[in-house]
């Protein structure tokens, strides 16, 4: 009897685990919250590897939106993410800026030696506090803004070929 | 035509599977000898998965661009060795050389297995061709390697740069060999305990098994390590990465399992313990590949994001663990243990699988502890380092202490257990020279000097060990290699040293004891980008070293590269990496100095050489 009851619990714990395993295969990695349209504040960041400090508002040049990637080396879906974050940088109109975020330096030069670097400019938050500014959940994560530093968009989670095109229709 | 030929042998090969898994069981039942039909069965399905396999290899070298596979991994201006390893770098070909695997061991299973009890053999041969049908039934479809691509495209895709690298070629079909030799551990711990043949011979049989495995697995591991600390060079050569955990949660098992069952060979005795180590560690290596190739995990070795084939493994997998507690609990009825008392060889044997059970454990927790936090919270967190090294480093103090005096015990019950004067003195010695070590650090001085002082005392009595005549060679070597690889990563984690400094040409800097010296700077054409190579001196009190690392500007894409220039003697990995700084005529350098990087390489070679001895004694 006492046997039994183990066998019936294991085989209960099994299963569990099983459908938990099951429901995190169809669980969205992606997600994307609905309060856009909120202005940013015109913030200053220092810049990455230098000791130029920048506001937002300062960064656009003729371009009319601009484009923040939160990125850090140590984040696994960012390395993921860089080969889009290249086709980004190929938009026109369009201010590519990233944000390294909670980050070594050496590593994050390490990053973007091994992957190439497809940004404009590159900020550093080091300690994670620009990025609350920017209202931002993660990395990696990225916000489109208009000239008025208002977020028209916002993705959380690594970017794909569909977002993609949806940014080139937002900014055209 | 290749395509036809390597589906179609596929094909006939689950066929084979099929129809070998119900006559072995019939045979079985009615307890008839293992005859030459199951044998003939056998060697045809493993010559069917070859033929499929090297077809594959042949789309490969001749680039077939009509091979979806081929298509999207392979490009004709790969060197032909990585067009080789291409056929296995994806997920299609990955699994059709597991399936190859799986089907050589299964022969050379039943070819060395011909002095053992009948009914086992042919079980085992059964529950192979369980697990060899559901692999196949996955390939043919989910993962087939052979889907045709029309009309035929005149160039592949695939040139990744970052995966063309010889360890990371040859790391996962070692990495395989070692998951898919505890395939055979299973089956045939299945089949013991049903045919009630858990006893001394089944112990030997498994010993060897094992012994096969563990040896693939850690010189895999030790590959895949290789290749994140020279390719992707995060400065490191362990990251916790989810998928380096997952490699090594079976190895945690599979050491426990080896130790257990010269238990079990010697003794007669934790028969239900070995075969909970024998089926988990084929469990875990499985959820392994499921937690890999489903994507669940986000992680630099992420092949595909296809909840599809996710389900086919996790549902395979859940009719395998059930199958084994099924069995487990229906013929779990073994004879009471023999007594042994607390000194003995057993009792050190027992704590051994205490704490490998516990670092598992805690590998486990962090790996999968996430997956199940998003699916109740949708709260996403990632475990790092942090969770990892303060979990096990402190509980690594004991361990290497038990381990150093483990050895000295003997079975049964130790009588005379002297506290003899040598290993005081060796003991003391240990303290002292870790005192050493430490005295000029001032972070957490107590803790280190405690963890070195038992890494030492465990290197120093593996070192008296190797006369000792009473243990094999393969003890000796591997407890030796395992002293070495502790204390070298230890010392590797404290003395690393780095600095980052912007430079121009012909400038001087010193930073703490260092004088860099920028030398010169030259440019030349090569190929498809633009070197830019840099001459850079750095002197250490009366050391100099002259690096010469590189820029690579590429065109299409425009991308950067750097290549380090790594120096490596006994001691010290030297690494020097520049970088380019936009808008300036400065170059960020950036040092690195690694000491004992060799010696864990070595000692983790020494450990699959010792695992290797231990194999020929046991083929003897």
């Amino acid at each position: 009897m006492r046997i039994r009851l183990s066998f019936i619990f294991l085989f209960i714990l099994v299963s569990s685990i099983a459908l938990i395993f099951y429901k995190s295969l169809f669980e969205e990695k992606n997600y994307i919250p609905k309060n856009i349209n909120n202005k940013i504040e015109n913030i200053s960041i220092k810049e990455f590897n230098t000791e130029n400090i920048f506001f937002l508002k300062n960064l656009f040049e003729d371009e009319k939106f601009m484009a923040i990637n939160i990125w850090a080396s140590w984040c696994l879906p960012c390395r993921e993410e860089h080969q889009y974050i290249k086709n980004l940088s190929r938009i026109d109109n369009l201010k590519l800026v990233g944000l390294n975020y909670k980050d070594k330096t050496k590593n994050a030069q390490k990053f973007l030696e091994d992957l190439g670097n497809p940004f404009d400019i590159i900020l550093s938050d080091t300690d994670g506090t620009k990025s609350i500014f920017l209202g931002a959940y993660g990395v990696p994560e990225t916000l489109i803004l208009d000239s008025e530093l208002k977020i028209i968009k916002k993705h959380i989670g690594p970017i794909n070929s569909k977002i993609i095109d949806e940014i080139k229709n937002l900014t055209n | 035509m290749l395509n036809l030929i390597g589906n179609y042998s596929l094909v006939f090969a689950l066929i084979t599977s099929l129809i070998l898994a119900v006559v072995s069981f019939i045979n079985f039942k009615s307890n008839k000898s293992l005859d030459f039909n199951i044998f003939g069965a056998v060697v045809l399905q493993f010559t069917l998965i070859c033929v499929s396999f090297f077809t594959l290899i042949f789309a490969f070298i001749y680039s077939d661009f009509n091979n979806a596979a081929v298509y999207y991994n392979s490009h004709t201006s790969k060197p032909l060795f990585y067009k080789i390893s291409g056929t296995w770098g994806n997920h299609e070909g990955s699994l059709l050389l597991w399936v190859l695997v799986l089907s050589l061991f299964t022969l050379i299973f039943l070819f060395k297995s011909k002095k053992l009890f009948n009914s086992f053999r042919i079980l085992t041969i059964f529950f192979q061709q369980i697990i060899t049908s559901g692999f196949l039934f996955f390939i043919l479809l989910l993962s087939n390697p052979f889907q045709l691509i029309l009309p035929t495209p005149n160039e592949g895709l695939g040139l990744n740069p970052i995966l063309q690298d010889p360890a990371l070629a040859i790391h996962p079909p070692i990495l395989y060999l070692g998951y898919v030799g505890s395939s055979i551990i299973f089956s045939s711990s299945l089949a013991a305990l049903t045919c009630k043949y858990v006893n001394k011979d089944w112990a030997a049989e498994i010993k060897k098994w094992s012994l096969i495995s563990w040896i693939f697995l850690t010189i895999g591991i030790m590959l895949g390590s290789i290749w994140a600390y020279y390719e992707l060079g995060w400065g490191g050569f362990w990251f916790w990465d989810p998928v380096e955990n997952v490699s090594l949660m079976p190895w945690f098992c599979l050491t426990a399992l080896l130790h257990c069952s010269s238990v079990l060979e010697k003794r007669a005795t934790l028969q239900s313990w070995t075969i909970i180590l024998a089926l988990c560690t084929f469990i875990l290596s499985m959820s392994g590949t499921f937690l890999v190739r489903s994507g669940i995990l986000n992680s630099v070795h992420t092949f595909a994001n296809d909840p599809e084939r996710g389900v086919f493994v996790l549902i395979f997998l859940t009719f395998l663990v059930l199958i084994s507690l099924f069995l487990y609990f229906k013929f779990n009825n073994f004879e009471s243990k023999p007594k042994s008392f607390f000194l003995s060889r057993e009792t050190a044997i027992i704590m051994n699988n205490w704490f490998m059970m516990y670092f598992l454990a805690v590998v486990l927790v962090g790996t999968v502890y996430p997956i199940f936090l998003e699916v109740f919270t949708a709260a996403k967190i990632s475990v790092g380092p942090p969770y990892f090294n303060q979990l096990i480093i402190p509980f690594l103090i004991p361990f290497l202490v038990l381990m150093a005096l483990g050895t000295k015990l003997d079975w049964i019950k130790t009588k005379k257990f002297k506290l003899n004067l040598n290993r005081i003195a060796i003991l003391i010695l240990s303290i002292l020279i870790s005192f050493f070590i430490v005295r000029n650090l001032n972070t957490k001085v107590l803790f280190l000097s405690v963890l070195i002082s038992a890494s030492l005392y465990l290197l120093l009595i593996s070192i008296i060990d190797l006369k000792n005549q009473k243990f094999k060679w393969s003890q000796r070597i591997s407890h030796l290699a395992f002293s070495i690889l502790v204390i070298s990563i230890i010392l590797n984690s404290i003395f690393s040293e780095e600095f980052s400094v912007n430079m121009k040409v012909g400038q001087e800097k010193i930073i703490s004891n260092s004088t860099i010296n920028f030398e010169k700077i030259s440019k030349q054409e090569v190929d498809n980008y633009t070197s830019i190579k840099a001459e850079i001196e750095i002197k250490q009190n009366e050391n100099k070293l002259i690096f010469y690392p590189e820029l690579r500007l590429y065109k299409t894409p425009e991308t950067i590269t750097s290549e380090a220039d790594i120096k490596t003697n006994l001691f010290n990995d030297n690494l020097l990496v520049v970088n380019y700084l936009k808008g300036s005529d400065y170059l960020n350098i950036r040092y690195q100095k690694k000491p004992f990087m060799f010696l864990i390489w070595f000692s983790a070679v020494m450990l699959g050489l010792g695992g290797i001895l231990g194999l020929r004694d046991k083929l003897k």
